[in-house]
C-alpha cells in the first residue's frame, strides 16, 4: 500500500460526521421531514399494542358486544395504514436530496482531483481514487438516507418504548434497563476496533482496484513474459487479505450484535419471572404485563438492528475521512491571486537559476534541475539535449507548469509564469509528450482539442493542416475517416500514428510556446524525415523546446542546449557543439562505432520515390 | 445465438424477452457455480440460521405459556414450577438465539467471502487469459468496472442478503407453524396474505430489472470516464481539459444519480406495500380473533400470542424486500460479468501441449495467412525460416506488418491459416509456460507495476536473486540511473512509472527480458526514446545475449526478431527482412541488401543522412 493513504485514525466519530454538515445544510428540512416520518411510523408501532391493552381490559372481557372489537381492529388498520404511509413516505422525502448531496460530492471530488497537481496524481493510484468516487460516496449515500436516520429512530425507539415500559411497571423496566449498562461501555470499545478494521478493509479494496488497474494496463507487459500466473498470484494475495479483514470485521460486529440482543433478552426473561410474580401478588394487572411483553417485542428489533447500524455508522465515517483525505489535499499548483494578463504572447522563454526537486527526494540528494539558466527567443527553436533520465521531461514539465520551479524563475515573455492563470498559461504554451495520451474521442475531437481559431480558417483546414504537418493524413483513411472513435473507447493505433495525432493537436493548438518530448521517437525515418521538414516551416514563427535524441531532430532547432548533471552545460548550434563539447559528441554522435563494411557499400544517392513509397505505405493497417 | 452472448451489446437496457431471459439465466448460473464449492458451509450457515431463528420464536411462546399457565399455576397454589420452567426456558432461548445469530453472523461473512474471492480470482484470471484482440477493444474501465462495482453489488448480496433471507424465510416459517398450532384458522388468514405479496414482488421485479440494469451501465460508464481522466491527467491539465471534463462527468453523475433515484423509487413503493399488506393482515386477525374470544372460542392469551406471532410473521418482510433489492442489483452485475467470463479466448492453451523444455529458436513459417478479426489480410502468404540463434531485423513503413510478424511468434495472435512452429512444434501446441519461457517480447510502450525497480526486473523471472537482477541490470546499462535513484532497486517506481523517464523505463523492460534469457527476443520497437550512448549500450548487451557469434563453448546463440526503425540496430544482425505489404520483399544479410541497391539501401542511406 502506498504511504499516501495509510489512515489517520485520531478524528473522533462525531469530528468525521460532522464534516458533512455544510453539505447537509441545504437538505436538513427533507432530511428532518425524513426523520420525523420514520419516528412517526415507529410510534405508530409502538401505539398498537397499547391498542391490544385496551381491547383485552376492556372490548375482550366477556358480556361486552362487538362494537369495541370493531372499532379496535379498525383502529389497528388505520394504524397499519399510516405505518406504511409514514415509511414510504421517508423515502420521499429523504431519497432525492440525499443522492444530490451524493452526486454533488461525487462531481466536486472529481473537480477536485483534476485541479490537484501531477505530483499528487503520481502518489496516487487510479484504484484507489476510483474506489473513494464510487463506493466511499454510495456508502455514504446509503448511510445519510437510511443509517443515519435509522440510528437516531431506532435509539428514540428504544428510549420510548422503554418509557412505556417503565410506565406500565416501573420495576419490570428497570430490570431492563439495567441491560444498557454494560452495552453502552462495549459499545465504546466497538467502535474503535470496527473503525479500525473498516478503514483497513476500504483501503485494501482502494489497492485491489489498482491492482486490476495496473493488470490491465500492463497486459502486454504480463503476456509478452507470460506473468498472468504471477499476477494473479500477488492478486489473489492481495484478495485474499481483503478477505482475511472482511471477516475479522464480520466477527467484531458478530460478537457486538451478540452483547447487544443477549443482555436484554436475559433482562426480560427475569422480567417474565418477575413479572408474573407481581400479577400474582396484586401488583400489576394482566394487561398491563402482556402490553409490556408486547412492546419489548416491537423494541426488540430495533435493538437488534442497533449493531448493524453502529457499525454502518462507523463504516460511514471512514468513507467520509477517505473521502476528506483527498479533499483536504492542497493543490499545489494554482492561480496567483492578481494574475497579470497577457492577451498575446511573443513567445520568449527564460529560465533564470531554476531549480527543482520532487517533493519527495531525500534531503542528501541534490535537486534534479540545478540552476538552470537558458533563454529561448522569441519563434526561436532550442533542441534539448542529454542523457536519458537527466531531467530533460522535467525541465518540460515546468513549461506549462504541471509541477512548479523549486526556486528561481520561469519567464514567458518577461512575466514570471506564476503570474499568470493556468489556463491562461496553458493556452500560450503546448505539448506533445513522450506518452501519447489520447482521449476516447474522434480524431478530430483529439486534435482540435486545444485548438485556437484562426482566422479565415474553418476548424476542419485547422484540422487538415495540422494532419499534414504531422504526416498524420492516415487518419483520413481509418474507417470513419476523421470521425473515427480512438483512444480507451475506440481504435487503437500503433505508437508511431498515436504519436503523430498527438504531435497534430500540439500544431493545431497554435501556441506561442511549443514544447516537444522526444515526439518522432515512434516514427520511421521517412516519416520522420518529412515530418521534420514540414514542422521546420511551422515552427518558424513559434517558440519550440524540444527534446531530441537523434541528430535528425536536432536538425530542427536553430540552437542546442545540453543538459548535464541537473544544468546547462553548453548552448550553441549543432555543428559548433559537436566540434567544441565532448559530452555532446558522446550524447548525439553514434557513426563512430559503425562497420566499416557497411559504410563502402553506402549509395550517396537516395531512392526518393522508394522512400516515398515505403513511408506512405499502408499506414492505417495494423 | 443470441446477440447478447459474451460483452457484446452489454450497454443495452431494453432487452427481448428471449435476450432477457438468456442472460438472467447467465448471470443465476453464474451464482450457482459459485456456490457450489461453499455449498457445505452454505448449508452449515442455513442451519445455523434455522437453529437460531427457532431459538427466537420460541420466546413468545414461553411467554404465552407463563401468562396462560404459570400464571394461574402461582396464583392458585404457589406452584412455583412451571414459572421457573417458564423463566429458565426463556435465559436458555435467549442465550441460543443470541449465539447461534453471532455465529451465522460470521459464518455468513465467510460464505460471501470466499464466494467473493473466487469471483474476483476468476474474472482476474480470465481477463489475463482473454487476447489482446479482445483487450484493445473492451477499455479497462469497463473491466475495472466489472471488478469493482459490479462485484461490490453481489457483495451486497452475500453479506446481508443471504442471511436475511434464509432468517426471513425460516423465521416466517417456524412462526407460520407456531400460529398454525395454536389456531389453524389464523394461519389460513395469514397465509392469504400471500397472495397480494406475489403480485406485488412480480410487479417489483420486472420494474426493477430495467432499472438495475442501467444502473451498471451507467456507473460503467462513469467508471470509465473517471478512470480515462485520472491516468492521462498529464494530458488533461496540459490541454485545459478540466472544464469539459468537468462537464461530462457531471452529466454521467447525473444520469448516475437519476438511475440509481429510479431503482430506489422502486423500492420504495415496493417495501411500505408489503408493510402493508401485513398491517392489513394483523388487523384482519384481530378483527377475527376478537370474535372468537368473544363467542369463547379463544382464549385471550391466545389471541394475544396471535397477534405478536402474526406481528412478528411480517417482521421480517421489510428485509426480505432488502434481499430482494440487493437480488436484483446483484442479478443486473452478474449478467455484466458472467459475460466477460463468457468472452472466449481467441488464442487458447493446448489440451494436450507438446513439451518443448528446452527450445533452440528454431522458427518456421509455412504458408501463413493472417488478418485482424475479420478484417483484411495483414499477411496474405508467408514463408519464412529462421534457423536457431540467427539475429534477424525486420525493417518496413509503418503498418507494413512487422509488429503483425512479432505478435505472431510471441502468439499474441494465432495465425488464420498455414502454420508456425518452433523447433518444429506447432505455436499452438505449446504450453504457455514453455512458449513464454521460450519466446519473450520486449514492447515499446514500457509499462512499469507498481513496485520497487528490482520487483520490476524480477517480472522477467521471478526467481531470479537479487544479483542476477543487478547483473540484468548492468548488461543492458540501466545500473548507473537505477543506483542514483533515491532508494537504489528499491526504490518504489509508483503509478506508472512517475518518476522515472521513458527511456529509462525501456531499460528496466530490456533488463526484464535480458532476465528472462528466452531462446528466442523479439524487439519491437523497443529502443525507440533511447538516446544514443544508452542504445549503444544496449546493443553491446544485446550482443553478448545473442551469442554475436563468439558464443562460449560454440553453443547456439539465441534467435532475435528485432524491429527497429533505427538501422543502428541491423549492425548486430546477421540478416534483415524488409516487409512491405505483409510481403517480405527483400531478404539477406545487410551487406548484401545495401549493395543491392533495393529498398532496405535506400532507407539505410536515409537513416544514414539523418545521423548528421
Amino acid at each position: 500500500m502506498a504511504d499516501a493513504h495509510t489512515s489517520k485514525d485520531n478524528s473522533t466519530l462525531f469530528t468525521s460526521l460532522g464534516r458533512l454538515a455544510p453539505q447537509l445544510k441545504p437538505i436538513i428540512w427533507p432530511l428532518i421531514w425524513g426523520l420525523l416520518s420514520a419516528l412517526a411510523a415507529s410510534v405508530v408501532a409502538l401505539v398498537v399494542p397499547q391498542v391490544y391493552r385496551v381491547l383485552v381490559n376492556t372490548a375482550l372481557q366477556p358480556g361486552n358486544g362487538t362494537k369495541g372489537l370493531w372499532t379496535g381492529a379498525a383502529v389497528v388498520l388505520g394504524l397499519g395504514i399510516l405505518e406504511a404511509g409514514l415509511i414510504a413516505l421517508r423515502r420521499q422525502f429523504v431519497i432525492v436530496p440525499a443522492t444530490t448531496v451524493e452526486t454533488r460530492m461525487r462531481t466536486s471530488f472529481y473537480r477536485h482531483l483534476q485541479s490537484l497537481a501531477v505530483e499528487f496524481h503520481d502518489r496516487w493510484g487510479s484504484g484507489q481514487l476510483l474506489s473513494r468516487a464510487m463506493s466511499d460516496l454510495n456508502f455514504m449515500r446509503r448511510w445519510m438516507a437510511f443509517g443515519a436516520i435509522m440510528l437516531v429512530v431506532t435509539t428514540l425507539t428504544v428510549v420510548i418504548g422503554v418509557s412505556l415500559m417503565f410506565s406500565m411497571s416501573w420495576q419490570l423496566g428497570l430490570i431492563f434497563l439495567a441491560a444498557a449498562v454494560p452495552i453502552a461501555i462495549f459499545g465504546f470499545r466497538f467502535r474503535l476496533s470496527y473503525g479500525r478494521v473498516s478503514r483497513k478493509s476500504q483501503d485494501q479494496a482502494g489497492d485491489l482496484a489498482t491492482a486490476v488497474e495496473e493488470s490491465v494496463h500492463g497486459i502486454r507487459v504480463l503476456k509478452a513474459f507470460g506473468r498472468g500466473p504471477e499476477a494473479l498470484d500477488s492478486f489473489a494475495g492481495q484478495a485474499q487479505e481483503l478477505q482475511a479483514t472482511e471477516i475479522h470485521k464480520a466477527k467484531s460486529l458478530a460478537v457486538f450484535s451478540l452483547v447487544v440482543t443477549l443482555l436484554p433478552e436475559l433482562a426480560l426473561g427475569s422480567g417474565l419471572v418477575d413479572g408474573i410474580l407481581l400479577v400474582s401478588a396484586g401488583k400489576l394487572d394482566v394487561g398491563a404485563l402482556v402490553a409490556f411483553f408486547a412492546t419489548a417485542a416491537v423494541v426488540a428489533g430495533p435493538v437488534e438492528s442497533m449493531g448493524p447500524l453502529m457499525a454502518m455508522t462507523l463504516t460511514a465515517k471512514t468513507a467520509i475521512d477517505r473521502h476528506f483525505e483527498v479533499m483536504d489535499a492542497v493543490n499545489t499548483v494554482t492561480d496567483p491571486a492578481s494574475p497579470v494578463a497577457l492577451d498575446s504572447a511573443r513567445g520568449e522563454l527564460e529560465f533564470r537559476g531554476v531549480h527543482f526537486r520532487y517533493p519527495d527526494t531525500p534531503a542528501a540528494t541534490r535537486d534534479v534541475l540545478d540552476g538552470i539558466n537558458l533563454t529561448l527567443r522569441a519563434g526561436e527553436t532550442m533542441a534539448l539535449v542529454g542523457v536519458t533520465g537527466c531531467g530533460k521531461s522535467t525541465l518540460l514539465s515546468l513549461v506549462p507548469r504541471l509541477f512548479d520551479v523549486t526556486a528561481g524563475t520561469l519567464m514567458l515573455d518577461g512575466v514570471d509564469v506564476r503570474q499568470l492563470t493556468l489556463s491562461a498559461l496553458r493556452t500560450h504554451v503546448a505539448v506533445a509528450f513522450e506518452d501519447t495520451t489520447l482521449f476516447s474521442n474522434s480524431v478530430r475531437d483529439n486534435v482540435l482539442l486545444g485548438a485556437a481559431e484562426q482566422p479565415g480558417l474553418s476548424p476542419e483546414d485547422v484540422l487538415e493542416q495540422a494532419l499534414e504537418v504531422a504526416q498524420a493524413s492516415f487518419a483520413y483513411t481509418l474507417p470513419q475517416g476523421v470521425d473515427t472513435l480512438i483512444g480507451e473507447e475506440g481504435l487503437s493505433l500503433s505508437g508511431g500514428q498515436r504519436q503523430r495525432i498527438a504531435l497534430a493537436r500540439a500544431i493545431a493548438a497554435r501556441p506561442a510556446v511549443l514544447v516537444l518530448d522526444d515526439p518522432l521517437s515512434a516514427l520511421d525515418v521517412n516519416t520522420e524525415e518529412r515530418v521534420t521538414e514540414r514542422l521546420r516551416s511551422v515552427l518558424e514563427s513559434t517558440t519550440t523546446l524540444i527534446v531530441a535524441h537523434r541528430p535528425s531532430t536536432v536538425s530542427l532547432a536553430d540552437r542546442v542546449a545540453l543538459l548535464q548533471d541537473g544544468r546547462i552545460t553548453a548552448v550553441g548550434t549543432h555543428s559548433e557543439l559537436l566540434a567544441a563539447n565532448s559530452h555532446y559528441r558522446y550524447v548525439l554522435a553514434s557513426l563512430t562505432e559503425e562497420p566499416r563494411d557497411l559504410d563502402s557499400h553506402l549509395e550517396t544517392g537516395l531512392g526518393e520515390e522508394l522512400a516515398e513509397e515505403l513511408g506512405a505505405g499502408k499506414e492505417a493497417g495494423a | 445465438m443470441s446477440t447478447t452472448t459474451g460483452t457484446a451489446n452489454e450497454d443495452r437496457v431494453e432487452l427481448s424477452k428471449a435476450d432477457s431471459k438468456a442472460v438472467r439465466q447467465r448471470s443465476v448460473r453464474l451464482l450457482r457455480t459459485l456456490l457450489r464449492p461453499v455449498r457445505r458451509r452454505f448449508i452449515i450457515t442455513v442451519v445455523l440460521v434455522v437453529l437460531s431463528q427457532a431459538a427466537k420464536v420460541s420466546g413468545p411462546l414461553l411467554i404465552a405459556y407463563g401468562i396462560d399457565s404459570a400464571l394461574p399455576a402461582v396464583r392458585s397454589g404457589g406452584n412455583l414450577l412451571p414459572l421457573l420452567v417458564t423463566g429458565g426456558g426463556y435465559l436458555l432461548a435467549a442465550v441460543a438465539s443470541s449465539w447461534l445469530t453471532a455465529t451465522y453472523l460470521t459464518a455468513t461473512a465467510r460464505l460471501s467471502q470466499a464466494m467473493l474471492l473466487d469471483l474476483r480470482i476468476q474474472v482476474f484470471r480470465h481477463t489475463q487469459r482473454l487476447s489482446l484482440e479482445f483487450h484493445e477493444t473492451y477499455t479497462s474501465g469497463r473491466i475495472i468496472s466489472r471488478q469493482t462495482s459490479d462485484l461490490e453489488a453481489l457483495r451486497e448480496l452475500l453479506d446481508s442478503g443471504i442471511a436475511d433471507l434464509a432468517s426471513g424465510i425460516i423465521f416466517m416459517v417456524l412462526t407460520a407453524v407456531s400460529i398454525f398450532s395454536l389456531d389453524w384458522i389464523t394461519g389460513l388468514l395469514v397465509l392469504a396474505a400471500a397472495v397480494p405479496m406475489y403480485f406485488l414482488s412480480r410487479w417489483y421485479q420486472r420494474r426493477s430489472q430495467a432499472a438495475y440494469r442501467s444502473s451498471r451501465v451507467v456507473s460503467a460508464r462513469l467508471i470509465v470516464h473517471f478512470i480515462e481522466t485520472m491516468t492521462g491527467i498529464r494530458a488533461v491539465k496540459a490541454y485545459r481539459r478540466e472544464k469539459d471534463n468537468a462537464a461530462t462527468y457531471d452529466e454521467l453523475a447525473e444520469d448516475y444519480r437519476r438511475v440509481t433515484v429510479r431503482s430506489i423509487n422502486l423500492n420504495g413503493i415496493f417495501q411500505p406495500g408489503l408493510v402493508l399488506i401485513g398491517n392489513v393482515a394483523v388487523a384482519v386477525v384481530l378483527l377475527v380473533g376478537g370474535f372468537r374470544v368473544l363467542d369463547h372460542g379463544l382464549a385471550v392469551g391466545a389471541l394475544l400470542a396471535l397477534l405478536l406471532a402474526t406481528k412478528r410473521f411480517f417482521q421480517p418482510i421489510s428485509q426480505m424486500a432488502m434481499f430482494y433489492n440487493s437480488f436484483q442489483s446483484a442479478q443486473a452485475a452478474l449478467e455484466k460479468v458472467s459475460g466477460l467470463l463468457e468472452e472466449v479466448p481467441t488464442v487458447l492453451p493446448p489440451r494436450t501441449p507438446v513439451p518443448l523444455p528446452r527450445a533452440q529458436g528454431h522458427i518456421r513459417f509455412a504458408g501463413v495467412e493472417f488478418g485482424y478479426g475479420s478484417g483484411p489480410a495483414v499477411l496474405p502468404r508467408l514463408d519464412l525460416d529462421i534457423p536457431a540463434g540467427q539475429t534477424v531485423a525486420v525493417v518496413g513503413a509503418t503498418g507494413a506488418g512487422k509488429s503483425t510478424l512479432a505478435k505472431l511468434i510471441a502468439r499474441f495472435y494465432d495465425v488464420t491459416a498455414g502454420s508456425l512452429t518452433l523447433d518444429g512444434v506447432e505455436l499452438r501446441q505449446l504450453s504457455i509456460a514453455d512458449l513464454r519461457r521460450a519466446v519473450v517480447m520486449v514492447t515499446q510502450e514500457a509499462f512499469l507495476f507498481s513496485g520497487t525497480v528490482a520487483e520490476n526486473i524480477a517480472l522477467g523471472n521471478p526467481a531470479a536473486s537479487r544479483a542476477e537482477i543487478e547483473a540484468a541490470a548492468r548488461e543492458v546499462g540501466a545500473d548507473g540511473f537505477i543506483r542514483a535513484l533515491p532508494d537504489g532497486y528499491d526504490t518504489d517506481v509508483n503509478k506508472r512509472g512517475g518518476r522515472v523517464s521513458a527511456g529509462q523505463r525501456q531499460l528496466i523492460s530490456f533488463a526484464r527480458a535480458f532476465l528472462a534469457n528466452p531462446a528466442v527476443l523479439i524487439l519491437d520497437e523497443a529502443t525507440s526514446s533511447l538516446d544514443i550512448p544508452s542504445e549503444r549500450m544496449v546493443q553491446d548487451g544485446l550482443h553478448q545475449l545473442l551469442g554475436g557469434g563468439s558464443g562460449p563453448g560454440g553453443a547456439p546463440g539465441r534467435t532475435a526478431l528485432i524491429i527497429a526503425h533505427r538501422l543502428s540496430t541491423v549492425a548486430i544482425a546477421d540478416r534483415v527482412l524488409v516487409v512491405h505489404d505483409g510481403r517480405i520483399v527483400e531478404d539477406g544479410s545487410p551487406a548484401e541488401l545495401i549493395s543491392g541497391g533495393g529498398r532496405f539501401a535506400a532507407l539505410h542511406g536515409a537513416w544514414r543522412d539523418s545521423l548528421v
